[in-house]
């Protein structure tokens, strides 16, 4: 009897001997099959939008450690750095270059890098600078910030447009739900997206890079320094000009890659780069802002929640309670409202633990 | 305080502007943009009270405008009674069990003593009352959306005065200023930014999918006025004759009357706020607030409450936007709960008290019209620069061709350049406070 045609176990519970055996099988089948549709609906789509929040988190820290204020813009800074890069990748495609199987975007990212290093170094010249010099208030930085966001939002839709772009390209998959089940012989297919997997081998490869670079190099010490206590740093002949250059262009990389992996895993739309704000803001207050690990941690804690608060539980209850069969969906929030999930972790959060999970500099 | 000769200036220079436009174009252009003017003018005193006398940081002004919006069919639009019978109560009763859930939730945090027991507590009260909440909420919802949908589908309103909307969203407005206040007033002020952001997200996401409520994306049209129908006045023989006698078109001066009688009730509303604001920043009350404002551990030294008084002018400053929210609905005649953009309702707005003049209520109100009147003509302005500058390429060239599509979004481009140089050059705004 193949596992596929098999009657449902309630209807051939303990009549026999056998068919009490085959029905005891069919529950430990059952719940591979759960933890496949689990796996498939919940764990890797969150493992690969936490890996993105977790970046873009990276990036709202440092600049919230070593600029002290939190950047609005950076929303729009990943949207800027995904546009230079799909720029890039339209390029290379039109010169018929292709990195297949993988997306040619990769080959594109660097120059999309340089382009938003540049950019944003442009608009610290222009802009943070005086601000930096006036010692202003924080507060007073975050509205500069929203006008930055402004004119970056303005300059993206200028370029690109508002309408939704696509440039993935390569294998869409690295193992399809039909070929995971024909291997597997289960009911429920696990479908890897080759993107999926990038993000998070690339997300990987550049944390620790990223940490490499903290720990490990002269100027990235002299940055956590800085992040520590100004005045020290200054004191030991640390340029903070440098520190801050240093800083942009390690916000604008990882603001690239966040929004060039977002992009391809989900798609390009100017407007849900301004959206990921809040999760993205979350993500950093929640694992402590200023501090690397609390955001990558505070992505993570995010993309889970609000992949599982949102998802339908039904399939996967089917086969955990086969008895009961659910009238909806088992849904505890219908996925309109995924803000709702980052925004009630951020207040509880704020209420029971103000400087986040992972101490903070924040209070 | 008293205005100034330039600052009377400042404000006659924007009154010509729109006259202009008037006199150019057309005057339905011109008391459009008067009207949303003087409507946005109100939101940036809002704005105003929060940033500029107690330099709290909101960034969810969207969200309150979309709960005086919500206000607006909640008491204007007459009410379906068979959904009201399908599942009015059963959803009002499970509202209430939600709220008696979290209240209950509250007060066991604040009543159990510190130890094991507490937080199994708290999530044992929170998760069984979501369960009931939505066992009693969605058999409820799905029986009231089941009502003829394609032209209901919602509870309806409770079919009073929209006037009476009015005030009824400013208090909406101050019950989630006071959610929110509660929980992120007294921490950084980024967090409040970012509180105010969320909640104000949820408003939209709560707007566009409660259909029992707002009817969601199919919007809600045709909520009553305050002031006659177009069509009533041209069928009126009097109106007509006494517009005819003065030689206008009736159906353009019907048009008129009615932006002009919406200009008065808004102007009027305008001149109240003013005038309290005014007389609030004026008074004891006000200079405590900026003594906060300027220095809070001084302020605090002195015996003053500051986290009482941030909660109190944030709700002021959020009350005064839900008025300003319902205001605008009233004007559009429809909820469009898609239509609400952080860019536009949160942003733009502050963009105005910045440019305006924080710390100033006169400053506000010229910032909300000038802004709103640059918002309104940066785009024809854009379109218009694009084409001279493209006149020269040839037709069909790709560049040419893309840069008259994206003209349009010059605005965006605009309004952040208006606000870096303001920030840079006059961070004071265009009346500084005094």
């Amino acid at each position: 009897m193949s596992v596929a045609d098999r009657t449902p176990p309630w209807t051939s519970s303990g009549t026999c001997r056998i068919g009490f055996r085959l029905s005891r099988l069919e529950d430990g089948l059952d719940f591979l099959n759960a933890f496949v549709a689990f796996a498939n609906f919940v764990m890797l789509p969150a493992v690969a939008y936490g890996s993105q929040l977790a970046l873009g988190a990276l990036g709202v820290t440092m600049i919230y450690g070593i600029l002290r204020f939190s950047n609005f813009a950076h929303g729009d800074t990943m949207a800027f750095g995904a546009m230079a890069t799909i720029l890039g990748t339209w390029w290379l495609q039109a010169m018929g270059v292709s990195l297949d199987p993988f997306p040619t975007a990769l080959l594109a990212l660097p120059a999309g890098i340089a382009a938003t290093a540049v950019f944003v170094l442009i608009t610290d010249r222009l802009v943070y600078r005086f601000y930096r010099e006036q010692k202003s208030a924080p507060v007073i930085l975050v509205i500069v910030s929203m006008g930055v966001m402004f004119v970056t939002n303005g300059l993206v839709r200028f370029v690109i447009g508002v309408d939704e772009q696509r440039f993935a390209d390569g294998a869409r998959f690295i193992i399809t739900a039909r070929e995971f089940k024909e291997l597997t012989g289960l009911k429920e297919g696990l479908a890897i997206k080759s993107t999926a997997m990038l993000t998070v081998v690339v997300a990987i490869i550049v944390v620790a890079i990223l940490f490499w670079f903290l720990n490990r190099t002269r100027t990235g010490k002299s940055m956590r320094a800085f992040s520590d206590n100004e005045d020290l740093a200054l004191l030991s002949g640390i340029n903070p000009e440098r520190v801050v250059m240093f800083t942009w262009i390690m916000v604008a990389a990882l603001a690239t890659v966040a929004g060039v992996l977002y992009g391809l895993d989900k798609s390009f739309k100017p407007f849900n780069y301004f959206q990921l704000l809040l999760p993205i803001f979350a993500s950093a207050i929640v694992g402590g802002l200023g501090n690397p690990i609390g955001a990558i941690a505070g992505g993570f804690v995010i993309a889970f929640s609000e992949v599982t608060i949102t998802y339908a539980f039904k399939k996967v209850a089917g086969y955990l309670i086969p008895a009961w069969e659910p009238q909806g969906l088992v849904q505890l929030l219908s996925t309109d409202y995924k803000f709702a999930v980052s925004f009630g972790i951020l207040i509880v959060v704020l209420l029971f633990r103000p400087t986040g999970l992972f101490r903070g500099k924040a209070l | 305080m008293t205005l100034k000769l330039r600052d009377m200036t400042l404000f006659l220079a924007v009154l010509a502007l729109i006259a202009a436009t008037g006199f150019l174009q057309s005057w339905n252009v011109a008391l459009g943009i008067l009207n949303m003017g003087l409507v946005s003018a109100i939101m940036a005193l809002g704005v105003n009270m929060q940033w500029g006398y107690a330099g709290l940081f909101n960034i969810g002004v969207m969200g309150f405008l979309a709960l005086g919006g919500l206000s607006t069919v909640i008491i204007s639009k007459p009410p379906v009674i068979e959904a009201w019978d399908a599942g009015g109560p059963r959803v009002i009763f499970a509202l209430l069990v939600g709220t008696a859930a979290i209240v209950a939730a509250i007060l066991a945090w604040r009543r159990i003593p510190v130890g094991k027991a507490r937080a199994p507590a708290l999530v044992a009260i929170l998760v069984v009352g979501f369960f009931v909440y939505r066992w009693l909420f969605d058999p409820a919802v799905a029986a009231i959306e089941a009502v003829s949908p394609a032209r209901a589908g919602n509870l309806g309103g409770l079919g009073l005065p929209i006037l009476i909307a009015w005030p009824v969203g400013a208090l909406l407005a101050a019950g989630a200023a006071w959610v929110v206040g509660k929980t992120a007033l007294g921490l950084r002020s980024d967090y409040l930014a970012i509180a105010t952001l969320g909640i104000s997200e949820i408003i939209i996401a709560v707007l566009k999918n409660e259909d029992w409520l707002s009817r969601g994306v199919k919007n809600v049209s045709g909520i009553p006025r305050p002031v006659p129908y177009e069509i009533d006045l041209q069928n009126s023989e009097r109106f007509v004759e006494r517009v005819s006698g003065f030689g206008f078109d009736p159906v353009t001066a019907s048009t008129i009357t009615v932006k002009l009688a919406y200009a008065g009730l808004f102007l009027a509303v305008l001149l109240l706020l003013l005038w309290l604001a005014q007389a609030a920043l004026n008074s004891p009350w006000g200079r405590m607030m900026r003594a906060i404002r300027d220095n809070e551990v001084a302020a605090e030294a002195m015996g003053k409450d500051v986290t009482a008084r941030h909660l109190q002018v944030f709700i002021l400053g959020s009350a005064v936007c839900g008025l300003a929210g319902a205001m605008m609905t009233t004007l559009d005649g429809q909820l469009t709960p898609a239509s609400y953009q952080p860019l536009r309702f949160t942003f733009l707005i502050w963009v105005m008290v910045i440019v305006g003049g924080s710390g100033n209520n006169f400053g506000a109100v010229l910032g909300g019209m000038l802004i709103w009147y640059l918002w309104v003509m940066v785009e024809p302005l854009g379109v218009a620069l694009i084409g001279g500058i493209t006149a020269g390429m040839p037709d069909g060239f790709w560049l040419k061709e893309h840069l008259l599509e994206t003209a349009a979004h010059m605005r965006l481009l605009t309004m952040g350049l208006i606000l870096l140089l303001v920030l840079r050059f006059s961070p004071r705004g265009l009346i500084p406070e005094r």
